[in-house]
């Protein structure tokens, strides 16, 4: 059903080295509007490489990216590719430690916000309004994960799941076109991992974002995403619906090694 | 039992999003600004107000524009003083030679200051940390260099010129200590409002996410480099006119060694006792340094007849460095972090369960 739609972003045949190391090799995937996709894969199989290369964190060697039917130059810095509307969460938290989660949330509207320094300084009229507008949008959001008793709460008191939860909020404060999470539920245990994954769910089928993640609960992978790609040492071994991942072969091969004989 | 939130409900973001939400510190702050404006001009000598109040307002607006860079965006300067330096003999060019008027000379001496700051802040787009601050410090060396050499400038090797005689909008004679005073703390006052409302919206936001994880910020869509630039441009123009006012209301002359680094190491002490990142630390640690010498040398006065002169002049410095060290122990995070612990014991007394 998705095949016949134009992908939202697609990546053909990139390669990155480091060094004498070459974390991707020829990989070309597609996300769809309003999929869930997950990348799956062994450990250092290039997952997290992707998807930097995906937000322009890195720049790729060759192949090139397409958001929206459009090449994107390699020049381009990263938070203009966040302006095309590309948010992401980190594997290990990149939260704003000095800032409260409300700071931390609001912080994702900061591409939405115009205010000039002049009007910010004397706090009148546009500025006061619009910081307003975008306070409010912030709210629906902490409604949304239900965190609105860890508002004014510095994030770097908060414990683990609940900063895992306002990263996403972050991500999710920026309404990007495209959502990549990297381990949203890593070192969680199963109920903050079902929390997640029903927020997941949640921006997805409710507010329709379009997300791309990362993840090692093959569970939760199977639930949860309509289609999966499989890295393993920088190529891409197999692409699918989950049903079809499962009796694949390969990936069976990659993940358990090979009986001898 | 006095200080609390209770029955104080917020209806509307406006007051939520409020500088004082809680009414009892709304009339604190009025009840220091009725202090400021009313009793210290009318109760207070005349030696108080030129030595004491209208340093403590001016390295307060400086140590704001550092903490600014420093505290907020992250951004290490330990070369700030040249930019009081700059703003200062900007600001006494501009009235004296080109006979500006002398507020728009004084907020001149800061735009001209924040051009210089802009530039010097280039490199901080590249290096960061104690690179950033080696740096600065490079730009202290180059400022003081410039200012003595160029002499149509600064008047001289000595770097040294004096204050002309100062009218407010032409006509107003700025003579007295009070008359001064009340310039400085209007600008003061107009100032760090306006700084408030910058820390706490959208760009002050993104100076503080670009302190806490850099690449995060740009990820979300900071633009690194023109909000980095900006913080230099802000905190380079507090730093400017303080220099200005210093010289204009203080000193009554722009000296370059009013300036030296030694300022800079001080300024950056402030805002560390006082507390980075915050308006109120800016006051305290402006207040700390500017008064406690000041103090500790009354007090060790009175020993004047049984200590010599010069012993005392070094239990002085010991004794200061001994308080910052000692406050620092007390609360690395500075004192405005401990009036926010007082507050929250406040909240709960008498009864703390």
């Amino acid at each position: 059903m998705n095949e016949k739609k134009e992908p939202l972003l697609r990546a053909e045949n990139i390669h990155i080295s480091f060094g004498g190391l070459k974390a991707l090799n020829d990989v070309s995937l597609e996300i769809y509007p309003g999929e869930i996709m997950a990348i799956i894969g062994p450990n250092g199989a290039g997952k997290t490489t992707m998807l930097n290369i995906i937000n322009g964190f890195y720049k790729q060697d060759e192949g090139r990216i397409i958001f929206e039917g459009k090449k994107r130059s390699k020049k381009m810095k990263p938070n203009r590719i966040a302006a095309q509307g590309i948010a992401r969460t980190f594997q290990n938290l990149a939260l704003f430690r000095g800032m409260s989660a409300l700071g931390n949330i609001m912080m994702g509207r900061t591409m939405k916000m115009h205010a000039n320094i002049f009007s910010q300084a004397l706090y009148w009229r546009f500025s006061q309004k619009e910081e307003i507008e975008h306070r409010k949008a912030v709210e629906h959001i902490i409604d949304f994960l239900q965190i609105q008793n860890i508002r004014r709460t510095p994030a770097s008191t908060l414990p683990y799941g609940l900063q895992k939860r306002v990263e996403l909020g972050r991500a999710l404060a920026a309404e990007p076109k495209l959502l990549l999470l990297d381990e949203p539920m890593a070192g969680m245990n199963l109920e903050e991992k079902e929390d997640i994954a029903r927020y997941v769910l949640d921006a997805n089928e409710e507010l329709g974002y379009t997300i791309a993640l990362i993840e090692h609960d093959m569970g939760v992978v199977m639930d949860i995403c309509d289609r999966i790609v499989v890295l393993d040492f920088g190529n891409k071994i197999a692409e699918g619906t989950p049903e079809e991942i499962k009796s694949n072969q390969k990936v069976i091969k990659a993940y358990l090694g090979e009986a001898e004989n | 039992m006095f200080y609390r939130e209770c029955s104080n409900f917020k209806d509307s973001y406006a007051s939520d999003m409020a500088i004082f939400p809680i009414p009892l510190d709304r009339w604190g702050f009025i009840f220091m600004l009725f202090m400021a404006f009313v009793v210290v001009p009318l109760f207070t000598s005349e030696y108080f107000i030129t030595n004491i109040i209208i340093p403590f307002y001016c390295f307060a607006l400086a140590a704001f524009g550092l903490n600014v860079l420093a505290g907020y965006a992250g951004q290490i300067s330990i070369g700030h003083a040249a930019f009081m330096a700059v703003g200062a003999y900007a600001s006494f060019n501009l009235y004296g030679r080109l006979g500006l008027p002398l507020v728009p000379s004084i907020l001149g001496g800061g735009l001209i200051s924040a051009a210089v700051g802009t530039i010097f802040g280039l490199p901080s787009l590249r290096i960061k940390g104690f690179y950033l601050a080696i740096s600065t410090l490079a730009s202290q060396f180059i400022i003081e260099w410039v200012i003595v050499h160029w002499k149509w400038v600064s008047g001289g090797v000595f770097g040294t010129i004096e204050a002309p005689k100062m009218f407010l909008f032409g006509f107003i004679p700025l003579d007295t200590a009070v008359k001064k005073y009340y310039l400085t703390l209007c600008l003061m006052t107009v100032l760090m409002t306006f700084g408030k409302n910058l820390v706490r919206g959208q760009l002050g936001r993104n100076w503080m996410a670009i302190r806490d994880v850099d690449f995060a910020a740009e990820i979300i869509g900071v633009n690194l480099y023109r909000d980095k630039l900006i913080a230099f441009a802000v905190s380079t123009f507090y730093a400017g006119v303080a220099g200005a006012l210093i010289c204009f209301t203080y000193v009554g002359a722009a000296n370059i060694e009013e300036f030296n680094v030694m300022v800079s190491f001080a300024m950056m002490g402030m805002i560390i006792v006082g507390g980075l990142g915050t308006v109120l630390g800016s006051f305290l640690g402006a207040g700390f340094f500017v008064m406690l010498p000041i103090g500790i040398n009354q007090f060790l006065g009175s020993f004047m007849d049984v200590v010599p002169a010069d012993i005392l002049a070094n239990i002085e410095s010991i004794l200061f460095g001994g308080l910052i060290v000692f406050f620092l122990i007390v609360e690395p995070y500075g004192m405005a972090r401990l009036w926010h612990t007082i507050k929250d014991k406040m909240r709960l007394w008498p009864f703390p369960y």
